[in-house]
């Protein structure tokens, strides 16, 4: 039934305040972040402007460095053992850390010690956890130590100083990044949504399968970005545990910059840039992956 | 047990029990469910019906007991294998998949080919009155056309078994009947066993063949909705479902299989469909609002009646009826409601009255 509701008759006046008025309201979110925004301008925006202008500016407008770089064996052998490292990482971490976030939000009484392993190394410099690599790696190091020791190998093999050592120490310095957003989306699953789907006849791995992997792709997909662009840029792990024919971007960065070859190093700087944002833009177009970031979110 | 005859399953539970750590959510509930019965588990929160029916739909195990579903226990069963169909409060859509991805969902597990998936989606979709939604997300629907499209889903595979849990609690009252009615239909087509659970009364009266209610991990009486309203067995039930007045009283003798008690020096007729009362005991006398006239206004009913002497306390006009608050001679309260009418009086407060009630709808619990 409806009722009927009778209008008194009469002029309604709407005021409206006429032209631009300070508002505070408006105002206090730009209060607020005002001093970061200055100091992000002053201390990060314009150094990094500076930098790259010195690959198009440097020692007159021109594009030869970037000319330059095409025909640059040197830098695309890096570039690309650069993007194949990012890779190889970005898909052990996930291989890794899927079920582990998955353990994580499954087991809760577990949780805690897991959390504790993942975070506690997070907390560690990334300096002294390549060292600590290092220690492990070496000729002499403790794997190497336990195998003999076991009877397994008859003579130290070098594992310190290859492309698997930089693999292992980055997948384990990158793994919480992987495994926070994934242990994130898994979390926000409505839990009715597995019980649903096993009451309704699928099998534990059908419901994995069919439910719980698809409706964590989101997770996933913000872990693979943000451990694909954080190995992107890795200089200290690659450098110290690396070998030495396997150059990243950043280390031929900081070799330019020890030469004082300055436009070379600005010109690579700017395509590692360009690359990681390219990397974003196209992660950012995948169905879901804006909403992994905004946290609590459904 | 001849079980397959009916094209609803039977279901047993036998001392079923449930306790997480040291708090029992379930003390132990025997009920038999009959093959094509509409069943509801009714009960306030926390009395166990949420569990009882989840143990049944294998999502829990239980403590001890057992559960047997055509005479066959599925204890050891995993959820999967019991096809069983349920629909849960929060209808439990899967987000990523369409409508008719989500009605299909059982029937893929099973293996139905493709084609035929699409003809029994198309089908489902008809009989929840959703035809053409299959290409929508389950988040482009209202409240109540996803939880006909859980509806459907948790019947398009054709169990012998549905399972309820509130199903209509997130839906607001006039959708709320018009799925009662299309549940209750559904039913009759059908023909399969239902269990529902609500803690809303009203929908289990209207809908239920059978009610079990439960309080505190048991059922506290199973039986037909006008049982359970005009026979209850115990002080829970007749406060629970529907409104009861409550007066102390002491058993003094019988007449047959009427009780005589006394209440405040009156003597009262009741019966006791549930217990053996002995002299002496002492007892509560129910008796619904409804039940009671005024002696004075009222046609005598040829049938035994209770009189009291009272003073109206409170008088409250509802629309459609007059409610009074009555003070009884040790200051109990007793409730009345009169439907209302221009041509009965209106009582005054403080006016004293004499009210009467039938033997019949006087209960001991």
């Amino acid at each position: 039934m409806s009722e009927a509701v009778e209008i008194p008759s009469g002029t309604l006046t709407v005021t409206r305040p006429i032209g631009v008025q300070f508002s505070w309201r408006k105002a206090i979110p730009w209060l607020l972040t005002g001093p970061l925004l200055l100091f992000m301008l002053a201390f990060y925006a314009v150094p990094v402007v500076a930098m790259l202008l010195r690959s198009v500016n440097d020692p007159t407008w021109t594009l030869a460095h970037f000319h330059a770089l095409a025909s640059d064996t040197v830098f695309f052998k890096v570039f690309s053992n650069t993007l194949y490292t990012a890779f190889t990482v970005t898909i052990g971490a996930l291989l890794f850390g899927y079920p582990l976030a998955l353990a994580l939000v499954r087991t809760p009484r577990w949780a805690p010690v897991i959390l504790i392993m993942i975070l506690l190394p997070f907390w560690t410099s990334v300096l002294v956890r390549s060292y600590a690599w290092m220690v492990l790696m070496g000729r002499h190091g403790l794997i190497n130590e336990a195998l003999l020791a076991l009877g397994t190998i008859e003579r130290p093999f070098r594992i310190l100083n290859t492309p698997l050592a930089t693999q292992i120490a980055m997948i384990h310095i990158l793994l919480p990044y992987m495994v926070l957003p994934i242990a994130n989306a898994l979390r926000q699953i409505d839990p009715s949504l597995p019980r649903a789907s096993s009451g309704l006849g699928a099998t534990p791995w059908g419901t994995f399968r069919q439910i719980t992997l698809p409706l964590s792709m989101s997770g996933v997909a913000a872990g693979m970005l943000l451990v694909f662009v954080l190995a992107l840029g890795f200089y200290i792990t690659p450098a110290m545990l690396g070998g030495p024919r396997e150059i990243t971007l950043s280390m031929l960065i900081d070799l330019q910059v020890d030469q004082l070859n300055w436009a070379y190093a600005a010109t690579l700087s700017a395509v590692l840039l360009a690359t990681t944002l390219a990397i974003i833009g196209v992660f950012y177009r995948l169905p879901g992956v804006s909403n992994a970031f905004r946290m609590g979110a459904r | 047990m001849m079980n397959g005859v009916g094209r609803g399953a039977s279901v047993s539970l036998n001392d079923l029990q449930k306790s997480y750590g040291g708090v029992t959510a379930v003390a132990g509930v025997t009920l038999d469910i009959r093959s094509g019965e509409f069943l509801t588990l009714l009960g306030p929160s926390g009395s166990g019906k949420t569990t009882t029916l989840t143990m049944i739909a294998g999502f829990e195990t239980p403590t001890d007991g057992d559960i047997a579903i055509d005479g066959k226990s599925v204890v050891a069963m995993p959820p999967y294998r019991r096809n069983i169909g349920m629909v849960f409060q929060n209808y439990a859509l899967f987000p990523h998949l369409t409508v008719a991805d989500n009605i299909g969902f059982p029937l893929k597990q099973r293996g139905v080919p493709k084609a035929e998936r699409t003809k029994l989606v198309g089908d489902a979709l008809e009989l929840v009155q959703l035809p053409g939604y299959g290409a929508r997300y389950p988040r482009q629907l209202s409240g109540g056309q996803q939880q006909r499209v859980a509806l459907a889903r948790a019947i398009v595979f054709k169990p012998r078994l549905l399972l309820m849990d509130e199903p209509l609690g997130a839906l607001d009252k006039q959708l709320r009947e018009t799925l009662q009615l299309e549940m209750r239909r559904l039913h009759a087509d059908l023909g399969i066993t239902f269990i529902y659970v609500t803690h809303d009364q009203e929908e289990a009266l209207t809908m239920s063949d059978r009610i079990a209610v439960m309080n505190e991990g048991l059922v506290a009486q199973v039986g037909r909705p006008e049982d359970l309203y005009d026979r209850p067995d115990n002080h829970f039930v007749a406060a629970f479902i529907g409104e009861s007045n409550f007066l102390p009283a002491v058993v003094r003798g019988f007449e047959d299989e009427v009780v005589v008690a006394e209440y405040n020096g009156s003597l009262i007729r009741a019966i006791s469909p549930s217990k053996q009362r002995d002299a002496g005991m002492k007892v509560i006398l129910s008796t619904r609002p409804e039940r009671i006239r005024f002696a004075d206004g009222a046609v005598e009913s040829p049938a035994p009646q209770n009189r009291l002497n009272v003073t109206v306390t409170e008088a409250v006009f509802a629309g459609e009826r007059c409610r009074y608050m009555l003070r009884t001679g040790d200051g109990s309260s007793i409730v009345l409601k009169e439907p209302s009418s221009a041509a009965i009086r209106r009582r005054e407060v403080g006016e004293r009255v004499e009210i009467s009630w039938s033997v019949a709808d006087t209960i001991l619990v």
